[in-house]
């Protein structure tokens, strides 16, 4: 209980279901005991904009916004994303990418150009980034649906959060008609995270 | 067992543990949540009601009838109800009635930052400023309380942050509060300037009992700490406060109308610097100035756009001074923009092409303003396209009449267009609605109105009949067409605008977020075809994208709804269907 305040960033598009992962977090605090705080994005911005949850829990925790260059981990959906919010990360922080690309509006009408080496770019200036293919696996697991468990299990394992713990609160809070993608979804991404720490 | 809660959640929570017994809304970020929740609890009735006014007049009446009732809006949804609303602070309750006002600092979705809490002191009703979800579950409980012991509605303020984060809160027992006798008593309710002016003077009085009472509530507080420094603060701010400087002196008030004078001057004699940190307007400052304590306020923090701890940081500490992580790459912005498969791009692309001025509306085809549709030429308030349309031709003339349109939603329309429109129809208009009818509330997350016959709780309702209303009206021409219709949509407006009459055209068809079919056929672009002339990527869909390199369109297959549109627009026939 004496461990300092986390603070967890997640960020994507509107629409990539951004929010169950972030609650699941926050569920696997609360049972740890911690006191947690959250914040989330609703209204205009959801209709495809930039969307970000945040997750903080420690022994007491005031603010449920992060301050600039103060999160430990940066968990993104989505590349560009991710580069959008690096300047929340604390130095030595953690960012866990999706190796997904979903082009902005001005990108698609040839406004403006999507940086392709952007998660390599990211990963040579900041030494713990994971850049991981969450869809694939997902789908390896039997559902594309399943990839923000996926990222769920790396966030996890990347946090150091107690594996039956985590694993409880995804069965509480997937669909049960998909509770055996979700958890094949979760320990794979427990397993990558492994890997890369 | 604690559990995490939303703000909304709370006071949701709250209203419920105090006994609440009826609750109305119209859907609006950041409030929309809160009646939402209130429906799903037992023995409440809850409504969606067509706008803030009625929502209000709804509650008012559920406490003149002895019920514990409470209203929820967006700010500017208190605007709509600030005609019942101040002659309600004449009335006083029978039942304890508490108002919500979302406010919303740094207009995540509004179209301005108004700080309500200045309703508050206008209105002469109490208002209270929770600062997590624990406090908004507790003090709107309170304020049910405070609302019947003092003869007032009691105005919560809240803001976006605080109504979609989410703390930890501890439950309470849910109060069983008996509904009050209902006694006819005219002098109270019948607001006559014989009634009205004695009951103006009940308000005096009563506003001077509030001034004790805040000096003792538990809603206000000091946390003592070094005395070199002193905050006055409520609401969000607070948190932040705490965050950032978790040792200094805090006067934190819950009950921010009125103001304890005593509790003020009591913790001012004993700090060193005395600083007001609150979120937008200076009303606790300005109130602490005139009562001749020095303090800062606003020389200090922004009136514009949402605090941060940050920002908080930078201006009461040291600057801390962190290493920065500077990427060497340009981040496009990624605005919002209508969804793949919206019926609306259809409509916005057309009025594009006809080169009309368009009298926009509130909802997620606001989104049509922007680029590259840049469909709007202006947008101020629910309901204003149908006014401001009539006022923009009666000032340019007939010629302009036939070259503008107002567009407005289905749910905006029924809020507050039905009296623009029969204004239209009463003062010799010739204005062409537009009424976009995607059969919901959309931006606010799907909530139904008066015209989808469906109630709050998705039990079959009445259903309001929008072709029969305008006829009724006194609209001769009403056309019904289906906006992904490109060649029929085009030709119904263009004869629209001709006519030397009004005319509504209801463009009827649901929100693609509602169609949960999968997409039937899959589009591609014939690469032989495609001359990149970009008409389709014009339309702002992420369902088709422009390949740079080769200079041609291409599908996006992943988020393509296979709608139809952009088969529709192509000069060239280049998109095709799959295997055909």
């Amino acid at each position: 209980m004496t461990q300092p305040t986390k603070n967890i960033l997640i960020v994507g598009v509107g629409g990539q279901g951004t929010l169950l992962t972030s609650r699941i977090l926050a569920r696997v605090a609360i049972n740890l005991g911690y006191d947690v705080k959250a914040t989330e994005v609703h209204g205009m911005a959801q209709r495809g904009g930039s969307v970000v949850s945040e997750v903080r829990y420690g022994e007491k925790i005031y603010s449920p916004v992060i301050k600039k260059g103060d999160a430990d981990v940066i968990l993104a959906f989505e590349k560009l994303e991710a580069a959008r919010w690096i300047p929340y990360l604390k130095p030595g922080g953690k960012v866990i990418i999706n190796d997904e690309r979903v082009d902005p509006l001005p990108v698609m009408t040839g406004k403006a150009q999507y940086p392709d080496d952007i998660a390599e770019h990211i990963a040579s200036l900041i030494p713990d980034t994971t850049i991981l293919d969450a869809t694939n696996i997902a789908v390896q697991c039997g559902s594309a649906k399943a990839a923000n468990v996926v990222l769920v299990g790396i966030l996890a394992g990347g946090l150091g959060l107690p594996e039956q713990e985590v694993e409880k609160a995804v069965r509480e809070m997937v669909p049960a008609k998909a509770l055996d993608i979700n958890i094949k979804a979760y320990h794979k991404g427990l397993e990558l995270a492994g890997k890369t720490a | 067992m604690k559990q995490l809660m939303s703000g909304n959640e709370g006071i949701a929570r709250g209203a419920y543990e105090a006994g609440v017994t009826v609750a109305a809304a119209y859907p609006g970020t950041p409030s929309t949540e809160i009646v939402t929740n209130l429906a799903n609890c037992p023995g409440v009735y809850a409504e969606w009601s067509p706008n803030e006014k009625v929502a209000l007049e709804v509650a008012m009446g559920a406490s003149f009838g002895g019920a514990r009732s409470l209203a929820a809006m967006k700010h500017v949804g208190l605007n709509v109800a600030a005609d019942p609303l101040f002659t309600f602070a004449y009335t006083g309750v029978n039942g304890g009635c508490v108002i919500v006002s979302a406010d919303d600092p740094g207009m995540h979705s509004s179209q301005n930052e108004q700080d309500n809490r200045g309703y508050g002191k206008f209105a002469k009703i109490p208002v209270i400023e929770p600062s997590d979800s624990q406090e908004a579950k507790d003090y709107t409980r309170l304020a049910f309380e405070i609302s019947e012991r003092f003869d007032t509605p009691v105005m919560v303020r809240v803001t976006t942050r605080l109504c979609h984060s989410q703390s930890m809160v501890a439950l309470g027992e849910v109060a069983a509060v008996p509904l009050k006798e209902y006694k006819k008593n005219s002098s109270k309710y019948v607001m006559l300037p014989v009634n009205a002016r004695p009951r103006h003077v009940e308000v005096e009085k009563r506003m001077l009992q509030l001034k004790n009472y805040t000096e003792e509530t538990r809603l206000n507080r000091i946390e003592w700490g070094d005395k070199s420094l002193g905050v006055i603060t409520s609401g969000m701010v607070y948190q932040y406060l705490k965050e950032v400087l978790p040792g200094i002196s805090v006067l934190k008030l819950g009950l921010t109308n009125p103001l304890p004078e005593k509790l003020i001057r009591s913790f001012a004699s004993q700090v060193d610097r005395l600083v007001v940190l609150e979120e937008l307007e200076p009303v606790i400052e300005t109130q602490v100035k005139a009562w001749g304590i020095p303090v800062e306020g606003k020389e200090l923090f922004s009136l514009i756009g949402e605090y941060s701890p940050e920002l908080i940081e930078a201006v009461l500490s040291e600057p801390v001074n962190r290493e920065k992580i500077a990427l060497q790459r340009e981040i496009p912005p990624r605005p919002p923009l209508l969804c793949p498969g919206c019926p609306h791009r259809g409509v916005f692309n057309t009025l594009r092409g006809l080169r009309v001025a368009v009298i926009g509306d509130i909802g997620c085809y606001t989104l049509g303003a922007l680029p590259p549709l840049d469909a709007m030429d202006t947008m101020v308030d629910m309901g204003a396209a149908i006014g401001n349309a009539l006022g923009i031709q009666k000032a340019r003339g007939e010629e302009f009449a036939r070259r503008s349109v107002s567009v407005i939603g289905d749910s905006t329309f029924v809020h507050s267009g039905i009296t623009g429109l029969i204004d239209v129809v009463y003062n010799q208009g010739q204005t062409t609605v537009i009424i976009l009818d995607n059969s919901t509330t959309a931006m606010t997350g799907h909530q139904e109105h008066p015209a989808t016959g469906r109630n709050i709780k998705g039990e079959p309702a009445a259903k309001l009949d929008l072709e029969a209303l305008c006829r009724a009206i006194g609209i001769n021409h009403v056309q019904v067409v289906d906006p992904l219709n490109i060649d029929l949509l085009k030709q119904t407006v263009k004869t629209e605008l001709e006519r030397p009459e009004p005319s509504v055209i209801i463009a009827r068809r649901p929100c693609a977020l509602l169609v949960k079919e999968p997409a039937a056929v899959k589009y591609y672009v014939d690469k032989e075809i495609c001359n990149g002339c970009r008409l389709c990527i014009r339309l702002g869909c992420t369902g088709i994208k422009w390949k740079e390199d080769e200079r041609i369109a291409e599908f996006n297959n992943d988020v393509c709804v296979a709608c139809g549109l952009c088969p529709q627009i192509c000069k060239f026939d280049a998109i095709k269907k799959m295997g055909e």
